[in-house]
Formats: structure tokens, sequence, C-alpha cells
């Protein structure tokens, strides 16, 4: 029996990967524990370890190779005995997933069929210069340049966090720029967030511009009281005397089969604070526009990005200096019978619900809020005039979401528009599960937007 | 408040004298140094005593915490210190503040939550601010100063200057996990921070006794190779000479450094506290003995420099001052409504 050996995924959020290199060539002999290979992905090189031993029969996937699927079969190693004509029609073909594959998949490349690129739905601000081009780029790229632009305009900026200097960020986003800007300016910090954050507000105070990465804003539980106390209200307690113009970035919300710790939305956590902006951007051109806008912005601000989306591509606008302004949602998709309102990779579920509606004839308008705190209500509500009919979309748990404030305000303000009542679309109530199909459960989805849609529409069971 | 002694503030460049543990004999002060620091610990004490009238009669609100006892700390290592420092304290701040040149009216003012108070009415007893004077808080959450002064430091070094950050916590911060999360840092970074840790023995009603696995403060630095000191807080001079070696490390990029003063409080934690959890003999023992006023006081009488009466007539003058500054307090607007929704956000 020959061993197959698959692509494997290294990280929880994973997809697919690069052969960088084989160590061994077709006929040698392995043993367990051998680094067979080196497998790249947008986040680390990994070497591949075989466990069995025997010859490698046959490597179906050569070196160099990019974008392979998680699964794939890249090589054969033959059992003591074994023949190698055995092996005689054998292809590189990607594995049948053990179980449902995770919800949420990287979009780039795409040999995974269920992947829909997030691409053709972005659009651009409308106040770009005609003429403007674009370079297609990832959010995880957008997040960088937008650091590094702001680290080159001004010397008072600087990026600290963990392992965002020499490892070049856990999450690969601080990538290059310990190379540009030496470690005067890219600081690692030791794995002490409260102490960090705290350090952070005092350079702040002092009227530097600090960039905080938290490695996962779920770390950031230990710096709250910076963050809260100290950074969002000094400037009120000071009579607006000292400013805290700082960044506090980093993925937060559902990564992939991390379990409860390391899997939650902090958008209304925030959100519930004055004193602070939150941010939460979906699309690469926002996370660069609103990061640079953040960075220049006198005040705290709390940038949530979602780890999951680091991978998808996007149009950015080749605009010198481009920022994106705080505090207003953008109409992504227009519509005129029901209003999809998300933010961060809710915009994703929200724009795949409005192509399944409208393939029922249902057009539905998606706004991404873009920034959380302050929150755009105008816009929510000149959607809500047209069409009526509101559905809130939001990886995040509903009870105080986003999405219930949302909904009061409505009650409050655009009651009389409203033809149904305001429906959340949220993740459930419970910690994130670690199990496949539980997590599945728990987070957001297309059909579950798609079916609150209908109901407010009135079309259930059409 | 009046100038700060000239010779301590210009010294610069003079590399002080490198001694280790705690000092023993009494450091030298000229005549003026004397005078100055009988001037500003007295301006301390009786703006304290003050508030805690004016606390008592309703004036101010909240917590009131006064520093009644330690004014030699503050008031020893401020005299170490030059334009662009930083210094920021907890929410025992009204003593650290007149220390940083501010005007007594606008701090009262903010006791009693006007307009006219350096916060605008709207920080209260534990959280004022002078950007312009250096001083960064006022921090109403125990510890809270303490990565924030390392930030100030990392500023400082940030931008190649050889000011200092002097941050001030109590005995009950020293065991919170941010402060060592600080001490790691700045020696890692070698900011130029003065950890000053004021012992005044109690964290509310609890002793350091009964708080701590190592009451040695000094000591807490060790693991971090940050070196420490005993001082005699109660002694303006004993702290004057440890600041005057702990800023000369500083500002040759040697820091951080770590000092323990060694003070008492003689009110009560805050002034709804009474005290009961020590004895009134300790408390008069150590304002009998070691009163930081009385020993620059009977300094200044037993060399000759200034005679009772003399001194007294400071004492009238401070008095003066205060109760100019209590009038302004008192009388002062309190904020207009339109001030709720301002300095949430910089509006630019
Ligand atoms: C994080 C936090 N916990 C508790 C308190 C309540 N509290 C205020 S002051 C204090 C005692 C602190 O004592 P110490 O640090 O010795 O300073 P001192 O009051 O003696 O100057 C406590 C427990 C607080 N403000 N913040």
């Amino acid at each position: 029996m020959s061993i197959e050996i698959l692509l494997p995924a290294m990280s929880p959020t994973m997809t697919e990967g690069n052969i960088a290199k084989w160590n061994f060539k077709e006929g040698d002999k392995v043993s367990a524990g051998d680094v067979v290979a080196e497998i790249e992905t947008d986040k680390a090189t990994m070497e591949l370890e075989t466990d069995e031993e025997g010859v490698l029969g046959k490597i179906l996937v050569a070196e160099g190779a990019e974008g392979i699927a998680v699964g794939t079969l890249i090589a054969v190693i033959l059992e003591d005995g074994e023949d190698a004509s055995s092996l005689d029609g054998i292809t590189a073909t990607v594995a049948a997933p053990a179980s449902e594959p995770p919800v949420m998949q990287s979009t780039e490349a795409a040999p995974v069929p269920e992947v829909t690129a997030p691409v053709a739905a972005v659009r651009v601000e409308a106040d770009l210069p005609e003429g403007t081009t674009f370079t297609n780029m990832t959010v995880r790229e957008a997040l960088r340049d937008a650091m590094a632009e702001e680290m080159r305009l001004d010397p008072d900026v600087f990026v600290m966090g963990e392992e965002v200097a020499e490892y070049q960020g856990a999450y690969k986003v601080t990538q290059g720029l310990l190379q540009e800007f030496g470690d005067q300016r890219v600081i690692d910090t030791p794995i002490t967030e409260h102490g960090f954050a705290g350090l952070g507000v005092g350079a702040a105070m002092a009227g530097l511009k600090p960039v905080v990465e938290f490695m996962t804003f779920n770390f950031a539980m230990q710096a709250i009281d910076q963050i809260i106390n100290s950074a969002a209200k000094t400037n009120y307690m000071s009579g607006g005397q000292i400013r805290c113009p700082m960044v506090f970035r980093g993925p937060n919300g559902a990564a992939s089969r991390v379990g409860a710790q390391h899997s939650q939305n902090y958008a209304s956590w925030y959100a519930h604070v004055p004193g602070l902006i939150v941010v939460a951007p979906y699309s690469a051109a926002d996370c660069k526009g609103l990061l640079k806008a953040a960075i220049k912005d006198p005040n705290p601000v709390i940038f949530l990005e979602n780890e999951i989306t680091y991978g998808y591509s996007f149009d950015v606008p080749d605009v010198e200096d481009y920022t994106v302004p705080l505090g207003k949602a953008k109409v992504v998709r227009e519509g005129v019978d029901v209003t999809l309102v998300s933010y961060s990779i809710g915009v994703k579920f929200a724009l795949d619900a409005a192509e399944k509606l409208a393939a029922e004839g249902i057009d539905a308008e998606v706004i991404d809020l873009r920034t959380i705190r302050p929150l755009d209500m105008d816009t929510i509500i000149e959607s809500v005039k047209k069409t009526n009919r509101i559905v809130c979309v939001e990886e995040g748990w509903v009870t105080c979401s986003v999405s219930s404030e949302i909904s009061a305000c409505l009650m409050e303000d655009a009651f009389d528009y409203l033809d149904a009542p305001v429906m959340r679309v949220t993740n459930e109530d419970v910690p994130m599960p670690y199990a496949a199909n539980l997590e599945k459960l728990t987070v957001v989805s297309d059909e579950r937007i798609v079916a609150a849609a209908k109901q407010v529409c009135y079309k259930q069971g059409e | 408040m009046a100038k700060k002694p000239s010779p301590r503030t210009t010294k610069g460049g003079k590399p002080a004298a490198r001694r280790k543990a705690v000092q023993k004999k009494a450091p030298e002060a000229t005549p003026e140094d004397l005078i100055q620091y009988y001037k500003d610990m007295l301006m301390m004490r009786r703006f304290e005593e003050k508030a805690g009238q004016m606390y008592g009669m309703g004036l101010i609100g909240g917590f009131c915490h006064l520093y009644i006892g330690q004014e030699a700390v503050v008031t020893g290592i401020q005299a170490e210190l030059k334009d662009g420092d930083s210094i920021l304290t907890s929410y025992r701040d009204h003593a650290h503040m007149l220390a940083c040149d501010i005007d007594p009216k606008v701090i009262l003012a903010e006791l009693t939550g006007r307009s006219t108070g350096i916060s605008k009415g709207k920080g209260g007893s534990m959280h004022m601010f002078s950007v312009e004077h250096g001083f960064y808080g006022g921090h109403g959450i125990v510890g809270a100063q303490v990565p924030i002064g390392a930030g100030l430091g990392f500023a400082h070094k940030y931008r190649g200057t050889d000011n200092v950050s002097v941050v001030y916590f109590g005995d009950g911060a020293v065991n919170q996990g941010q402060v060592y999360e600080s001490f790691n840092m700045a020696r890692l970074w070698n900011l130029p921070v003065i950890f000053v840790i004021e012992n005044n023995q109690y964290a509310m009603g609890t002793s350091l006794a009964r708080a701590s696995s190592e009451v040695e403060l000094f000591r807490r630095g060790e693991s971090f190779k940050i070196e420490g000191e005993a001082v005699d807080g109660m002694d303006v001079l004993a702290v004057r000479e440890a600041a005057s070696r702990a800023v000369a490390k500083c500002r040759a990029g040697e820091g951080p450094v770590l000092l323990e003063m060694k003070t008492y409080r003689y009110r009560g934690h805050s002034m709804s506290d009474p005290a009961k959890y020590r004895s009134k003999e300790e408390v008069s023992k150590m304002r009998a003995e070691f009163d930081p006023i009385d020993q620059v006081k009977n300094r200044i009488l037993d060399n000759k420099i200034m005679t009772e009466d003399e001194l007294k007539a400071i004492d009238k003058e401070i008095k003066a001052v205060v109760s100019e500054a209590a009038d302004f307090a008192t009388t002062s607007p309190e904020p207009d409504p339109s001030e709720l929704y301002t300095d949430v956000l910089v509006a630019e």
C-alpha cells in the first residue's frame, strides 16, 4: 500500500499553499521525521515532515507550484517492496474533505470550488478622480501599505506589538516594515498586553502616534483598562488637553476552528465607549484608506480587522495619500426592495445573499458600515426610506450588538418608513464551538440572510 | 507657586555622585534651597488643609485624597527636574501639581467642579492634567499610570532628548502585573523612567505587610535588573540626593531607576476614611518626629537662616494665596451645559 502525502493545513485558516521546495527526489529513501518539503503560505514557510518510511515514489506537484489547495495529493511514498509502476496514472487531486469545509474560505486563486471572489462586488468611492487606476491587492497588503505610507509621511508614527518586527507580524500584516523603518520604529514587545497598551497610551499622550498591534483582539482583553479608562477618557477628563492620537489594531471576529477564546467579534464592545472611534472595514481599499485616516486622526481608534479576509483581494485606487473618511458608511450594492446592513466580513455574506436574492427577484441594497462608532445612521435611514425594509447582519453576538443599536435607532428615527420589523441576523448567542458542524451553525450565513430578507419582504415560501 | 531653586534645575551636565544603598548623613543644601523647600511643602500642606475643610463643607465632591505627610517626596524629586520632563501620579495628585508650578486656583477650582478648573470641571480631584507643565495626570485606576509613565519615557527616548519621565505610585500598586510589565519594557529598552514608589505603608486600610510577600519594595526591580534604592521619604534633602543620582542616570541613558520612598500619610486614605486600621500613637509619633516640613524648618532655624517670625510671615503669605484660590474656586461658575459633549473626541 502506497502512502499518500496530502498538502496539510498548517494554520486554522490556511486553505492553500505553495510548494517552495522538495528536499528529496523520486526514488530517494525517506524515513519518519524527514522534512520532505517546504510549504509556503502567505503567512509563513513551514516544513512538511513525513511520519512514514519508504521510497519517494512520485512527486505529483512540482517545486514552485503555487496556490495548491489544502488536501491536494502532492506525493506518494512507496512502502517496502512496492513497485513504482503501481503509481502510473495517479495525478494531483484534491481530496474530498472529511467533514464540511469551514464556512469561510480565502478567495485567492480559488482552486476550492465553493470559494467566490468578492472582487466583483467592490465599488469605488464616488469621488475618485476620473481615470483613476487600480491595483489589485490583498487586505493584508493594503493594511501594510497604509502603515508604511503614514510612517513615511510622519516620523511620529511607529508600530509596536508582539512579533511585528523580526517575525514580520503573526499574520504578516507588518511584513517589510522593520526593513524599511528600523527597530526604533517597528518594535517587538513582550507578551504583556496590559503593559504595552499602556505604554502606547503614554507615548501618545506625549504626542507620538503609536500603532499598537494586538496579535488578535482577544488578547486585548488584558489591556482593556488602558484602552477604555486611559485612552478613551483622558481627553474628556483633561478638558481637551491630553490627546491620545493612536490606533489599536489587529484581527478579530470568528477565525476558523480555533474555539471560543480566539474567535469573537469586538465591535459592539468598543462601540459602547465614548471617546473611541471604532472601525471595522471589509474591502482592501477601505482597509487602506481607513487605516491611513485612523493614523492621522487625533483620537484613539480601535481598528478591527478580520483574519479571514486578510487574503481576500480587491482593487485599491492608485491615489496618492488615499484616505477614506472615518464615520461614513458606504452603499456597496444598490437595490430597492430591502436594505442589508453589515460590516467587516458580514459584508461578504450580505453581498452573497444579495446575489441569491436577485435570482429570486428581490433587489437588495447592501450597506457597509465601515465605521461602527460614530455610526452613520444617516446612510442607513436614507436607504430605508427607499426600501422600507432592513436586515442587520453581523458576525457577533446578538445581545447588545451593533445590530441592536441600529434597530433601536431606526425605531426612534425611521419608524414611519418601515414596512416590516427590523430583523437581525447574527452569530448564535454562544461561545464559539470548536466542532466544524457546530461552528458552521453558529456563524452568520448567506442562507440565513436570504431567509430574513424574504421574511421582511413577506415573500417566504414563494 | 514660587520658582524652583535655580542651582538644582540648571545642574545639567555635571555628573552626580554615584552612591549605593540608603543615604546616611544629612546632605548639603544651600539656605535658598531650604527656604524654597519650606515654601513649597508648606504650600502643599496649606492647600490640602483647605481642601479638607472645603470637602467637609460639601464644596468638593466625590473622593478627595490628601497627601499630607508625604510632601517631601514630590518636592525633593521635582527639585532635580527640568523643562520637558514629564511626571504623573495616581489620584493623590494635588501636591504633584503644585510641585509642577501649576496655579493653585485652577487646581482648587477643579476640585469644586467649576468651569475655571484645570479640566474645565470634567476631571475632578483624581483626573487633572497639564501638558504645559509636563504633568500627565492624575489617574484614578491604581497602577494605570505606571505603563503610561513608561510610555512618556519611551517618547523622550524616541525623540532623542535627555528628558526623563517620573512616575509615582503607591505601595498598593506595586503588586500589579502592569507594573512589572512596565519594569520589563523599561529595562529592555533602557527608558529614562524613574519609578517612584511612595510607600506610605497603607493601601486604603491594608498595610503593606498584609498585602505584599516582599515588603522591601526597592528590591522589586531586581529581577528586571533595575537598580533600586530605599530613601527616607520624610526628608526632602535625602529625597533630592537620591533623585539627583536617578535623574543623572536617566539623562545619561542608563535608566530606568527605582526609588522606594519611605513615607507616611497623616490622614485617612480619602476624606471618608477614619483610618481606624492604625493607632493614634503611630500617627502622632510620625507627625512629631518625622514631619518633613518641621525637619526643614528646624534646619533653617538651627542654621540661623531665618527667624521664627520670618517663617511665620511666609506661612501667612501662603495662607493668603490659598484663601484667594478658595475664593476663586467657590465663586467661579459651574461649567456651561454646552460643555457636556465637548472633548469626547478631539474636534478638528
Ligand atoms: C485597579 C483599582 N483597584 C482598586 C481601586 C480602589 N483603590 C483606590 S486607592 C486604593 C489603595 C491604593 O493604595 P496605594 O497604591 O498604596 O496608594 P496610596 O493611596 O497609599 O497613595 C484602592 C484599593 C482602584 N482605584 N483601582
